[in-house]
């Protein structure tokens, strides 16, 4: 017998591939197969296709694989071309902007940084393409363009980090390096540099936004799972025709901590806390090196650091060296 | 009930798989304000003092004995000493630097006198060098002291040395890190650069731009960039390794560049970086041309001291044990800065020896 299972789907629906309503542009760029994939069934849709890819997506891809491509093939060379050094120290590889020397010249020696100026450029055109894609992509099919400003929103962070910022300091010697350690050690850097990050408020409400969007997924996702054997996963229904499912994750809410969202606002809650992650999180960065200098400094200077007892260590650079 | 007892021993088990476990007792200092996270947190038994080679015997000075300089020929540095010291500090050395080798890895066994082994010229300029150490450098080696074991260990090299990076393929993305991402002992096998050391610790007005920080809370005149930045970073990482400490040894994390929020601590590791940088400009880069190539590293230059070369994983070398005080002839220069500079230490051959004895 059929169990109704929330975690995963056990009961597919295999019949003619939904091929979408027709759209203006609809015969144009979308794929015209559709097929079925049992395991992607069991966390999620099975059906696979049709997909839309348009111009927009094809030159975003090609533009992606290009930024992939020098990335990786820098990686390789640093280790001489060596497919074993490569996999093995991988996580310790990176492509490095420029250094200072450079200032915020486009015009660098590709192997100096001029290679990450290009796979910047690539991967940012790639990016954006996808976002206009997500935008007309929406309103083709007469939706609200939610996605496309949310997913604008770390498009801001990431340009920040990789072009606006270094452009405003005047120095690739800012940007963040394509690697995995090597992006974690930038992280570090700039903290230690600028005078402790955690003292950047706009980086502190960035982690507000960040931990509450996790915190937010995760009661919404468990509250619908909950009330799943109430039909609770039909939200949109139980937001205009209230059933069961509806009253009893509001009631719970409100039996647990007095106040409950509605079906409907707890999706506003979570966009905006995860649109708000990034936007503040890219005007802290924005904000260091260009108008504060020193976090901690500022945050000593507005009562919003700990000042702890002075420990009577002076710095010594005011003594002769060695005596 | 036998499958749910396997699943509740798959959870118990899943997090001990993934835990560093380290079973030895373990002591837990808080050495700064509460609430900063200022603590060290260490196996209580890596703490105890370290075995140091004992003094090769009791050393008794004959009153009124003659000077090590009345009794041999050629004695630059120690002549100053008693003969009986001498003897007592030339016996040590041997145990400390060439065990295996014995006098004959400096002298030539015919005539001690002759300088034409290279290795007794430069014993003469590391003699020099520890005397001035403790000497001149209380303000990081206090009066614990050093002395020859608190680097070579018995290797007639100090095991923790290093040398100048090799300059890697400028010009090309072939073989070349860009100075970093390079997991090796220089960087703590992380993917900072690994040429802090040879930067700020090369000579003694090297350590100048380890500050990275502003004094100022809004932009002045401070162009360190954050990709700068990570040379600091991967020397603090270096002294951390080196000392077996964390950040929190010397600073508080709220601010790293405040001192008035650092340990004491911090003071002595300033001093350090400062003689670290100082010993290879005063007295081992000038050692260039008297060793052989075999002493030499990719790039030319002699292995050199870094904060490991002594500290070897302990904020106290050996455990704070405190060897010097058994030999007086090393706790400080014995001749004027003068007659330092004109110590020899280029090997010269016999044959001129007998001439200028």
């Amino acid at each position: 017998m059929a169990q109704y299972q929330n975690i995963f789907t056990q009961v597919q629906l295999t019949a003619t591939p939904e091929m979408g309503i027709p759209t203006a542009d609809s015969g144009r760029s979308r794929t015209t197969r559709a097929t079925f994939n049992h395991w992607l069934g069991l966390i999620g849709q099975a059906q696979i296709g049709p997909v839309y890819l348009g111009w927009c997506g094809v030159l975003s891809l090609v533009l992606g694989l290009l930024a992939f491509e020098i990335i990786g093939f820098n990686m390789l060379a640093s280790v001489g071309w060596d497919p074993v050094q490569f996999v093995r120290q991988l996580f310790w590889l990176s492509l490095e902007p420029p250094g200072p020397e450079y200032g915020f010249s486009p015009f660098v020696p590709l192997a100096e940084g001029g290679w990450f100026i290009l796979a910047g450029a690539c991967f940012s055109l790639s990016v954006i393409l996808w976002w206009v894609r997500t935008y007309r992509r929406a309103s083709a099919l007469g939706m609200g363009k939610h996605v496309s400003w949310a997913f604008a929103s770390a498009i801001f962070l990431m340009l920040v980090l990789g072009f606006i910022r270094p452009m405003l300091m005047g120095s690739w010697a800012e940007a963040v390096p394509y690697g995995v350690f090597p992006h974690l050690d930038w992280t570090a850097a700039f903290s230690i540099r600028y005078g402790n990050l955690f003292y950047n408020p706009f980086h502190a409400l960035s982690i507000v936004f960040l931990y509450g969007s996790t915190l937010l997924f995760a009661m919404h996702g468990a509250t619908i799972l909950a009330v799943g054997r109430y039909g609770g996963e039909r939200e949109i229904e139980q937001i205009t025709d209230r059933g069961t499912a509806s009253e009893r994750a509001a009631l719970f809410w409100r039996w647990t901590m007095g106040w409950n969202a509605t079906m409907e606002s707890v999706h506003r809650w979570a966009w905006w806390f995860a649109v708000l992650t990034t936007l503040t999180g890219g005007i802290g960065i924005l904000l260091t090196g260009t108008v504060v200098d020193n976090w901690y400094l500022w945050a000593q200077e507005h009562g919003y650091a700990p000042a702890y007892p002075d420990t009577g260590v002076v710095d010594p650079a005011a003594a002769p060296v060695g005596e | 009930m036998g499958k749910i007892k396997l699943h509740h021993i798959a959870l118990l088990a899943a997090p001990l798989a993934l835990t560093a476990c380290e079973l030895a007792p373990k002591t837990t200092e808080q050495d700064g304000f509460r609430g900063t996270g200022m603590n060290a947190v260490y196996v209580t038994d890596s703490r105890v003092p370290g075995d140091v080679p004992p003094p090769p015997y009791e050393l008794v000075v004959a009153e009124d004995g003659p000077l090590a300089s009345e009794v041999y020929e050629n004695v630059q540095v120690l002549g100053n000493l008693s003969a009986d010291e001498f003897n007592y500090l030339m016996a040590a050395i041997t145990e400390w630097v060439a065990p295996e080798q014995g006098c004959n890895y400096c002298h030539n066994p015919a005539n001690m006198a002759s300088d034409e082994l290279y290795t007794k010229g430069v014993a003469r300029s590391m003699l020099l060098m520890t005397q001035d150490v403790n000497q001149n450098w209380q303000s990081h080696v206090a009066q614990t002291g050093v002395t020859c074991w608190t680097c070579h260990r018995g290797n007639n090299i100090p095991q923790e040395v290093w040398t100048l990076p090799e300059p890697e393929n400028a010009g090309s993305i072939a073989n070349n890190r860009r100075g970093q991402n390079t997991p090796i002992a220089a960087n703590g096998y992380s993917s900072l650069p690994y040429g802090a050391v040879a930067r700020y610790l090369l000579d003694g007005s090297s350590a100048e731009g380890i500050r990275v920080a502003s004094t100022g809370m809004h932009p002045g005149d401070n162009a360190t960039t954050t990709m700068e930045t990570e040379a600091t970073y991967s020397l603090m990482m270096h002294m951390s390794q080196s000392l077996g400490v964390n950040c929190t040894f010397c600073h508080n994390t709220q601010a790293f560049s405040s001192w008035s929020n650092s340990t004491p601590q911090r003071t002595t590791a300033w001093h350090g970086i400062r003689m670290a940088g100082n010993i290879n400009e005063t007295y081992i880069t000038p050692l260039t041309d008297v060793f052989p190539a075999n002493r030499l590293g990719p790039m030319g230059d002699p292995y050199k001291v870094n904060c490991t070369t002594c500290h070897q994983g302990l904020n106290l070398p050996m455990g704070g044990a405190r060897m010097v005080a058994d030999y007086p002839g090393l706790q400080r220069l014995l001749i004027s800065n003068d007659a330092s500079d004109a110590v020899e230490v280029e090997a010269v051959p016999a044959t001129e020896m007998t001439d200028t004895n």
